[in-house]
């Protein structure tokens, strides 16, 4: 077991302690001053989010505000969020992970601090991540686990009970799925030269199936929708720390450009973290230019679809010369195609053929 | 061939003929209309003797049958100025005989509200009327019926005793036919009302089922008696000053008008006159019938008379309208009880004041359901029929935005409406509501909104204390949680002391507390 993971891991569980610790610490003594407890943190409105263009993402500007507990529309988020920080701190020393749902359902029973629905629990845990300026993923809260790995990765774990244990993500053919322990597992060794990054379930496993990890030398990750931020941490360390270029593969609508733009940039809700964007992310495809060129089958842009494209040509993001491109043939083509388009061709197209000619192009 | 009967009748006659007119128009309204005509009685009569009064009233059922319509006996005594002993027989067995002709607010005005009872009593039981009656004298009891077709009365026995005790008042006793229990919770809330704004009279009934109704005085102060005048030349109609000529002593047009009127001098005399295209030296008498109706017609237009004299009128007042209501409504210290008495006003030359009370509180939305509740007045006498048609249901449902007062639909609001007036504007001979005169309906408009003012004060008031201690519920809910983690979070045993910081969120309660104590004193003015 290498002594260096146990360290890194081991101080980064210190630090997260100490702040939260701090947190209290602040308000304690607030309260014995006579004052009315209040945390000065960034300010997460939509005015407050600007796009960095050097550091290709979002970014929270320079506006702070301050949960005050004077204020009577204040007390409660405040005093759930001095809850949520407790709850996190007994995560960190109790070594349990917990998830986003898991948090919504402890609150249960905290008589006036429970909350009312997941979405007003998990924006509380993003005002702590403002507030400590750290990932939820530090006080060991993650998402769901939908997404998945596989490919040649050799990974050590660093969770309670599997210390220093080592394994590699092509042991089992569905994936590894990326939960806590494979979030905060240090990345040993790979013979990968690249990152393939999937959208969809279905093409996930057709490419393990047809041996694209080998054909490509690749990682496969599939993002299942829209990333959660670890597979984009796991996506951002793969690409600067071991240098690995990432391609994006998603449907030929607006919905999944922007899946792959969140994966290269970054999204405005989490424009107060780092190290989840990967600006080197390249989008290959699908492509508007690839229905006209493949001939795919297609469906007709909805009005919705339609809005959508129109609001990603002005978003920041998009200003790069291929998205304008594609946005402006899409708009013009008025129609959009699946990853399972290339069925039409033979079930192994894809692989054969298509994503071949995409990687030479790119 | 028919042949044509021509006949005169009798003014008793006549409402034997026509009694709907009177309020007796069903077995239950009967019941009604008999309390109501003697219990007005009795109250005039105490308050001429300027005795709090002392009312007993009793209905008792003798007969019962099966269409529902009983045999009653009503009795009811008081404590009033009582009948000279000769006046007893026409006072009860005449009608259109008494001491109200004159021009001063009474209670009733038909002269009849007592003889027609009797009337009602004998025409459906055919027994005789029993009066006992004292002025501080002999005892006088009289037992009577009234002739109908020659409207007089009929004297069936008289014995005088001796007067003891120096008794004094009048007692009546009579049976008619009607059907309490259909009328029982309108009766009821008639002598409740009544006993709201006679706040110094004591009034007990016993109903037919033997249940006692006691209504106690809440003081023995009484408004002052309203004094006779002359009439105003605003509300003066031809018959009316075609009298005034005919009985006058004066010598010229210019006396004559000074003479009979009010508000009118010497200059207005002569200039009214010179309008109306009459020499002021005229003799009355020589007035030929179209003169008197130009001289009507001309005082209609003339304007620089003198408003009407309010002295005549009689308002609870402000002070008594609140015992009365306080009293009534079971209002408690907390409660909101605005009375407002406006100054005198005249419509078509009839001087008139009106009262409003509003009430508003706990109490209130205990006793009545959500949404104003109208209680009306005219001339201290309940109105309890046909609300929605009066002048006052116009003026609080359609005339007042009520939002402006914070007042909403589920709000519960008791709103007393009294009106006194020389010649109150009933729409219907059935006396049960007030017509929409322009006048009349402004100052009840005018009232209601000077009352609803301080309404609006105090019940923004009452939300701002409400808020407080919403506020102070908050802090008090969140921050011994704050002190709880934020200790936990910080590894210490101890909770922060958090008591300075809820007393800083509270301070603010006991001065706005106090403020709405202070409320109904706050504003009183007319405007």
């Amino acid at each position: 077991m290498s002594e260096r993971t146990v360290r890194a891991s081991e101080r980064r569980r210190e630090s997260t302690d100490a702040s939260l610790k701090q947190i209290g610490n602040i308000i304690y003594s607030q309260i014995q001053n006579r004052e009315f407890p209040w945390i000065m943190m960034q300010s997460r409105s939509t005015d407050n989010i600007v796009y960095d263009p050097e550091l290709g993402q979002y970014i929270l500007g320079s506006r702070t505000i301050r949960r005050h507990s004077r204020n009577i529309r204040h007390i409660r988020p405040f005093t759930q969020m001095v809850w949520t920080a407790w709850f996190a701190r007994e995560l960190v020393h109790l070594r349990k992970t917990s998830t986003l749902r898991e948090v919504y359902y402890s609150a249960r029973g905290q008589a006036d601090i429970e909350f009312k629905g997941q979405s007003e629990s998990d924006g509380i845990i993003t005002d702590l991540e403002v507030a400590l300026n750290r990932p939820r993923e530090d006080f060991n809260i993650f998402p769901e686990e939908r997404s998945a790995i596989f490919g040649d990765l050799t990974i050590e774990y660093t969770v309670p009970g599997y210390e220093g244990r080592r394994m590699n993500l092509t042991d089992h053919p569905d994936g590894v799925m990326i939960g806590p322990a494979v979030t905060s597992s240090e990345f040993v060794e790979t013979s990968a030269d690249k990152v393939l990054v999937i959208e969809k379930g279905a093409m996930f496993t057709r490419l393990v199936e047809e041996k694209a990890h080998d054909k490509f030398n690749a990682l496969l990750i599939h993002t299942a929708g829209q990333s959660p931020r670890s597979t984009r941490n796991i996506i951002h360390r793969l690409n600067k720390n071991h240098g690995l270029p990432v391609y994006i593969f998603t449907d030929g609508d607006p919905w999944g450009i922007h899946i792959a733009m969140v994966i290269i940039s970054g999204s405005a809700n989490a424009a107060h973290l780092r190290g989840l964007a990967t600006p080197e992310g390249k989008w290959i495809g699908v492509w508007a230019t690839d229905i006209l060129d493949y001939k795919l089958p297609t469906e007709n842009l909805t009005d919705n679809d339609l809005k959508r494209l129109k609001e990603l040509k002005t978003d920041p993001r998009y200003k790069g010369d291929i998205w304008q491109r594609e946005i402006d043939i899409f708009l013009k083509i008025g129609k959009k195609a699946e990853l399972e388009a290339f069925s039409r061709y033979g079930l192994t197209y894809i692989v054969d053929e298509y994503l071949p000619a995409k990687l030479e192009a790119v | 061939m028919t042949q044509v009967v021509y006949q005169s009748i009798s003014p008793s006659d006549f409402f034997y003929r026509n009694r709907e007119i009177a309020g007796f128009s069903n077995p239950s309204r009967a019941i009604y209309s008999a309390v109501r005509e003697l219990l007005e009685n009795s109250l005039d009569a105490c308050e001429v003797q300027r005795v709090p009064p002392d009312i007993y009233l009793r209905l008792t059922e003798l007969a019962a049958s099966e269409t529902g319509s009983n045999i009653y006996m009503l009795r009811i005594e008081d404590n009033g100025t009582g009948l000279p002993s000769d006046q007893i027989p026409n006072c009860f067995g005449k009608v259109f005989y008494g001491s109200k002709y004159i021009l001063k607010q009474a209670r009733g005005t038909f002269g009849l509200g007592g003889t027609i009872t009797i009337l009602y009593g004998q025409i459906t039981t055919h027994e005789p009327v029993t009066i006992v009656s004292s002025i501080g004298g002999d005892i006088h009891e009289y037992e009577m019926m009234i002739d109908i077709e020659h409207n007089r009365p009929l004297i069936l026995g008289h014995t005088v005793t001796k007067n003891k005790k120096a008794w004094r008042g009048t007692v009546v006793q009579l049976q008619l036919e009607g059907d309490y229990s259909r009328i029982k919770s309108r009766l009821i809330e008639y002598i409740k009302q009544t006993a709201m704004v006679n706040p110094f009279a004591s009034i007990t009934f016993v109903d037919p089922r033997g249940r006692l109704f006691r209504f106690e005085r809440g003081t023995e102060k009484m408004p002052p008696l309203p004094s006779a005048v002359n009439p105003h030349p605003h509300g003066v109609d031809v018959e009316a000053f075609r009298r005034f000529i005919s009985i006058t002593k004066t010598r010229n047009m210019k006396t004559f008008m000074i003479e009979h009127f009010q508000g009118v001098r010497q200059t207005s005399a002569e200039k009214f006159l010179k309008s109306a295209d009459i020499n002021p030296k005229t003799k009355p008498s020589s007035l030929k019938p179209e003169d008197i109706v130009k001289l009507v017609r001309a005082a209609r237009k003339y304007s620089d008379f003198k408003r009407p004299d309010p002295s005549c009128l009689s308002p609870i007042g402000e002070e008594l309208l609140e015992t009365g209501i306080r009293k009534e409504l079971k209002l408690t210290e907390d409660d909101f009880l605005k009375v407002v008495t406006r100054k005198p006003s005249t419509y078509l030359g009839y001087p008139f004041i009106v009262e409003v009370a509003i009430a508003y509180g706990k109490s209130i939305s205990k006793q009545f359901k959500g949404g104003i509740t109208i209680i009306r007045f005219a001339n201290r006498i309940p109105l309890l029929f046909d609300e929605s048609s009066g002048v006052v249901w116009k003026a609080i449902n359609r005339n007042i935005n009520w939002s402006t007062y914070k007042v909403f639909g589920d709000t519960s609001l008791v709103i007393a409406v009294h009106v006194c007036s020389t010649k109150i504007p009933y729409k219907t001979v059935g006396k049960e509501y007030m017509a929409d005169q322009p006048e009349v309906e402004r100052e009840v408009g005018n009232a209601i909104r000077n009352a609803a003012r301080n309404l609006r004060l105090y019940i923004s008031r009452s939300i701002r204390i409400a808020h407080e201690r919403r506020r102070l519920d908050i802090f008090g809910k969140y921050l011994p949680k704050i002190a709880e983690f934020s200790a936990k979070l910080s590894d210490r045993e101890e909770q922060p002391d958090i008591e300075p910081l809820l007393k800083a969120v509270s301070a603010s309660i006991p001065e706005v507390e106090r403020k709405i104590k202070e409320m109904p004193t706050l504003v009183g003015e007319n405007s």
